[in-house]
C-alpha cells in the first residue's frame, strides 16, 4: 500500500470520525447543560469511568458472549451452506425450500429464545448458541443459494460448449459465482450474531454475560454499568463486521478492481 | 475455403414443448450446409429462430427431427470434442478470473500444462490486439475488449468452427464496425469456420461469404444470398457492391416481413 491509497484511505475514514466524535461531546454536554438524570441519560465520560472500573466482569462478559456469538455464528454458517449446496443439487428442494426460508427470515426468530431455553436447557451455552445458529442460518442459506442458482444462461452454455460437466460447472461457475452472495450475507449475520447473542441472554442462562450484566445493573438502576456493557458489546459486533469486511476483500478480490478509463485503451 | 461441409443440417424441426398447450416450432424443415472455412450469417426478424439454429449446431439444443451434423459427424460428438468454440453478445467472461485466465478456462478443462496455457493465452491476446491486458480482471475493461477476450476465449484451443450470437449486438456502432474488421482479419489468418447469428443487415452483408435469411413461426430458411465483396476494408462501406449485397438481403427481410 502506497502513500497516497493510505491518504485517501484516511480521507475517507476521517469524516465519520469527526461527526463520532462530535455526538459524544454533544451528549456530554447536553447531560451537563440540561442536568438530565444519571438514571435516563449517563455522560460518555461516566460510562468510560464505569467500563473501566468493572473491567474485569465485562470483559470476561464479552469473552463469554463471544463464545456463544462465535460459536453461533459458525454452526448457522455450515448449516446454511450445506443446506444452500443441496437445493443447488435438487431442483425441488430450492423450489420448495427457498420461499419458506424467505418466509421465516422475516419472523423475530430471536423471540424463540426462551422455548430454547425450555428445549435445551438455561445452565449451559447450548441453547443461546443454537439461537444464534438459527438467526445466523437463514440469510446465509438464501444468499449462497441464491449464488449458487443465479447464474447468466450463457455462463452454462459456455461451460457445456467445452464439455463440461455438472461438478466442474459447479466448482468453475457456480461457487465463486456465489462467493459474493456468501460475502454479503457474512456482513450481514456477522454482527447479528452478537445481537442475537445479547438478546438470548435477556431471557436467562448464566450470569456471566453481558445480556444478564446489562439486565442486572439496569435492575439496580445502575445505568452507567449496563451502558459500559453495551459499549463493550457494540465494539465486538463492529469488529466482527470489520472481519466480515476483509474476508470479502480477501475472498472476492475482483469486486474491489478498479474499472479502466477508456482513454487507457491502446 | 475447401469443398468439405463444415456443418450439414438435414430436414431439421425443433418443437419446444412438444405435445403441450404451449407447443412451439421454433424451427421447421431446415436444410443447409456450411463449407470449411466459410463465413455465414444467420439474419432474420426476432423469433425466427436464429439462435436456436445456432445451438442445433452446438448440441446445446437437440433437434426434435432431422440430423446435424459438423465435421462429419454427429453435432453431440463434436461438441464432446470440443470442434467449436462459442461467443455470445453477453460477453460471459468469468468476474473471478483475470483475462488470461478466462482465456486459459477452455485449455484448463483441457488438461494443458500451465506453462503451454500462458503462452497460448499471450498469443492470443496479441491475435485480439491487448496484449497488456491479461492481468486485468474482466470488469476493469470497456465492452469492446470484454467481447475482443471473449474471442481470444473461443479461439485459444484453434477449434475449427466459431459459433457466434449477435457478438457485437451491445456495442456502439464505431467499436462494432472496429470489431467486424478485427474478425475478418483473425478469420482469415486462422482458417476458422464462421457461423454468424446477427440482426443487422449491414454486418451481415459485410461479414459474410453468405447470408442465411429466415422468416418465422415457424422458422424456415428464406432464402440463401450469396456474397462476394473480396478483401474487406473500412473502404468497403462505401463500395456499390457492399450497398448492393446489403439491398438484397433487406430486400429478402422485406419479403420475409410481407409474408406475415
Amino acid at each position: 500500500m502506497n502513500l497516497a491509497t493510505l491518504k485517501s484511505r484516511a480521507l475517507v475514514l476521517w469524516p465519520p470520525l469527526a461527526i463520532g466524535v462530535g455526538i459524544l461531546a454533544l451528549w456530554e454536554g447536553a447531560v451537563v447543560l440540561f442536568k438530565i438524570q444519571q438514571f435516563l441519560l449517563p455522560k460518555p465520560s461516566s460510562i468510560w469511568a464505569e467500563l473501566l472500573e468493572n473491567w474485569e466482569v465485562l470483559r470476561h462478559a464479552s469473552w463469554e458472549t463471544g463464545k456463544i456469538s462465535l460459536g453461533g455464528l459458525a454452526i448457522g454458517i455450515v448449516a446454511g451452506v450445506t443446506f444452500a449446496f443441496f437445493t443447488t443439487l435438487f431442483r425441488f428442494l430450492n423450489e420448495g425450500l427457498t420461499p419458506l426460508a424467505v418466509a421465516v427470515n422475516a419472523t423475530p426468530i430471536v423471540a424463540l429464545a426462551p422455548i430454547f431455553n425450555a428445549w435445551f436447557g438455561v445452565t449451559g451455552s447450548v441453547s443461546n448458541q443454537l439461537v444464534v445458529a438459527t438467526v445466523v442460518f437463514f440469510p446465509v442459506f438464501i444468499n449462497t443459494a441464491k449464488g449458487l442458482t443465479e447464474v447468466h444462461v450463457n455462463e452454462i452454455e459456455l461451460m457445456r460448449s467445452y464439455a463440461a460437466g455438472d461438478w466442474t460447472i459447479l466448482r468453475e461457475v457456480r461457487i465463486p459465482n456465489a462467493l459474493p452472495f456468501f460475502a454479503n450475507a457474512l456482513r450481514v449475520v456477522a454482527p447479528l450474531a452478537v445481537i442475537a447473542a445479547i438478546v438470548a441472554e435477556y431471557f436467562g442462562g448464566p450470569q456471566d454475560r453481558v445480556g444478564y450484566v446489562i439486565t442486572w445493573n439496569a435492575g439496580l438502576a445502575r445505568y452507567d454499568v449496563a451502558w459500559a456493557a453495551i459499549a463493550v458489546a457494540s465494539a465486538f459486533g463492529l469488529s466482527l463486521f470489520i472481519g466480515a469486511l476483509l474476508i470479502e476483500r480477501v475472498s472476492t478480490p475482483w469486486k474491489s478492481a478498479v474499472q479502466l478509463e477508456e482513454t487507457t485503451k491502446k | 475455403m475447401s469443398e468439405k461441409n463444415a456443418i450439414s443440417i438435414n430436414n431439421a424441426d425443433k418443437i419446444f414443448n412438444e405435445g403441450r398447450d404451449d407447443e412451439v416450432v421454433a424451427l421447421s424443415n431446415i436444410n443447409l450446409d456450411v463449407k470449411e472455412g466459410e463465413f455465414v450469417s444467420l439474419i432474420g426478424p426476432s423469433g425466427c429462430g436464429k439462435s436456436t439454429m445456432l445451438r442445433l449446431i452446438g448440441d446445446l439444443l437437440e433437434p426434435t427431427q432431422g440430423s446435424v451434423e459438423v465435421f462429419g459427424k454427429s453435432a453431440h460428438q463434436a461438441r464432446i470434442d470440443q470442434d467449436y468454440g462459442m461467443v455470445f453478445q453477453h460477453a460471459g467472461l468469468f468476474d473471478w478470473r483475470r483475462v488470461a485466465a478466462n482465456i486459459e478456462l477452455p485449455l484448463e478443462l483441457h488438461g494443458w500444462s500451465k506453462s503451454d496455457r500462458a503462452t497460448r493465452s499471450q498469443e492470443m491476446l496479441d491475435l485480439v490486439k491487448l496484449p497488456d491486458f491479461g492481468g486485468y480482471y474482466p470488469r476493469q475493461l470497456s465492452g469492446g475488449m470484454q467481447q475482443r477476450v471473449s474471442i481470444a476465449r473461443a479461439l485459444s484451443f484453434e477449434p475449427k468452427l466459431l459459433l457466434m450470437d449477435e457478438p457485437f449486438g451491445a456495442l456502439d456502432e464505431m467499436t462494432r464496425e472496429h470489431m467486424q474488421i478485427e474478425l475478418l482479419r483473425i478469420w482469415e489468418e486462422t482458417g476458422t469456420t464462421v457461423v454468424f447469428v446477427t440482426h443487422s443487415i449491414p454486418e451481415a452483408a459485410f461479414l459474410s461469404n453468405r447470408v442465411v435469411v429466415l422468416s418465422p413461426r415457424p422458422g424456415q430458411v428464406h432464402s440463401v444470398i450469396d456474397v462476394d465483396l473480396g478483401q474487406r476494408t473500412e473502404s468497403t462501406r462505401q463500395d456499390s457492391d457492399f450497398f448492393n449485397a446489403a439491398t438484397e438481403v433487406r430486400e429478402a427481410l422485406r419479403a420475409v416481413e410481407e409474408q406475415e
